[in-house]
């Protein structure tokens, strides 16, 4: 296996691998905390800590696990991890906490905690899985904060319920998009950027499972 | 009745699990190439929600909410705080009874599974039913419903999404979009199809 440098683990999964764009985890909670930008960030900042400390005590004990049971003890470990963020968002954020509802619960399944751990922490040294967690969480909220941005700047005209275009109601310019605001718009907005990745990035591009043959009269075609 | 049954098809249609709540996403696009699979996946969710939430339900009840251990003698302890390491250890543990279970019993049927059912342990959508069980707090029977409604809604989306993959293989998306970036916005033109029924009052 090759060596890792710190640079390359903390900064590739934002653009070049990232984990909600390429490697299809931990979309469930991408969506839905994503219609405004103070639950977006709050959501980023608990999981980037999750994923961060799970792979660095992972790690730590990785030659100590037998391999039938490590499931088990990784799950404990990372749902004693969210169990703190859960009683620390409680005691000091109890709105915040309750506009999050059961998604910060929800990070114990979030695939990425689970998968860099499988995938990473297993195989390298405590330190470097620490930054391999903390480069993925960033990943995954650079797109969380790209869609809160997004979602709340053009469906409410407001960033972190400050307004920044005036709307049309209180006598401003700016008509709101709603559908922002509705679930739906969350998919499209990711389909876009994924789109937009890809097209930049043209080695992420799934190959075809079959290319549309050219179209063919009756005589030609077999 | 009337009770259950409306919770039910709220469950079902209103708060789709998959397309109002997002919840077991990685799996609801990773399978849902093919039909036939996308339904067996569907079918092991049901099965295991319908066992998981009543079974949540039971843990929160006697065992962990606030003054619930007063059966034992201590009235004062409130252990909700653990809530989360429970659960997610009662899906483990369940995923693997049933999986043994099916192994020895039903083997035609686990053969079918498969691979899924393991995979259903790391479902948001499993846990999410759970979870949004003991925030609204219902009762046993209640709970039971909600299982079974809110597993049929899952399982129901992802036969749904797997049909129009099929179809769309046969369509010339542009480059860059095809795949995951098609199958998003598909899946954004589901849920708003699904948003239609909000209107509903139950």
């Amino acid at each position: 296996m090759s060596k890792h440098t710190a640079k390359e683990v903390l900064l590739n999964p934002i653009f070049a691998n990232n984990p909600i764009g390429l490697q299809i985890l931990g979309i469930c909670s991408a969506l839905a905390v994503t219609s405004n930008l103070n639950t977006a960030l709050v959501m980023s900042v608990a999981l980037t800590l999750v994923t961060g400390f799970s792979n660095l005590f992972i790690a730590m004990i990785r030659t100590q696990i037998p391999a039938s049971i490590r499931m088990i003890v990784q799950m404990v470990i990372i749902a004693s991890l969210v169990i703190v963020v859960d009683q620390i968002l409680k005691a000091y954020a109890f709105s915040l906490a309750k506009q999050l509802s059961v998604f910060v619960g929800l990070i114990i399944t979030n695939c990425i905690v689970m998968g860099r751990a499988e995938a990473f922490a297993m195989q390298n040294p405590p330190w470097i899985s620490f930054l391999d967690g903390i480069g993925n969480g960033l990943g995954y909220s650079a797109m969380l904060i790209t869609l809160g941005v997004v979602r709340e700047l053009f469906g409410a005209g407001k960033l972190f319920g400050v307004e920044i275009l005036s709307l049309v109601k209180d006598g401003g310019w700016y008509v709101p998009n709603g559908l922002l605001l509705l679930p739906p718009s969350a998919f499209f907005l990711i389909g876009l950027i994924i789109w937009g990745l890809r097209t930049w990035r043209t080695e992420q591009k799934e190959p075809a499972p079959f290319r549309l043959a050219p179209q063919v009269s009756d005589k030609e075609g077999c | 009745m009337e009770h259950y049954l409306s919770l039910f098809v709220r469950a079902l249609f209103i708060e789709n699990m998959a397309l109002a709540f997002f919840l077991g996403m990685c799996t609801f696009i990773a399978i849902s190439k093919k039909v036939e699979t996308a339904i067996g996946l569907g079918i092991a969710v049901i099965v295991v929600q319908a066992i998981t939430v009543p079974a949540n339900n039971l843990i929160y009840t006697w065992l962990l909410r606030d003054g619930a251990l007063a059966w034992a003698g201590l009235p004062d302890v409130d252990l909700s705080f653990l809530g989360l390491l429970s659960y997610i250890g009662i899906i483990a543990a369940m995923v693997q009874i049933l999986e043994m279970l099916l192994d020895k019993y039903v083997p035609s049927l686990y053969n079918a599974l498969g691979v899924f059912l393991p995979l259903i342990t790391v479902n948001c959508a499993i846990m999410g039913g759970t979870l949004f069980m003991v925030e609204r707090d219902y009762n046993f029977s209640e709970s039971v419903v909600y299982g079974l409604g809110s597993g049929f809604s899952w399982a129901l989306a992802i036969a749904l999404l797997a049909g129009i993959r099929e179809k769309l293989k046969y369509s010339d998306v542009p480059e860059g979009l095809q795949g995951l970036g098609i199958t998003f916005i598909t899946i954004g033109l589901m849920s708003l199809g699904f948003m239609s029924f909000s209107g509903i009052q139950l």
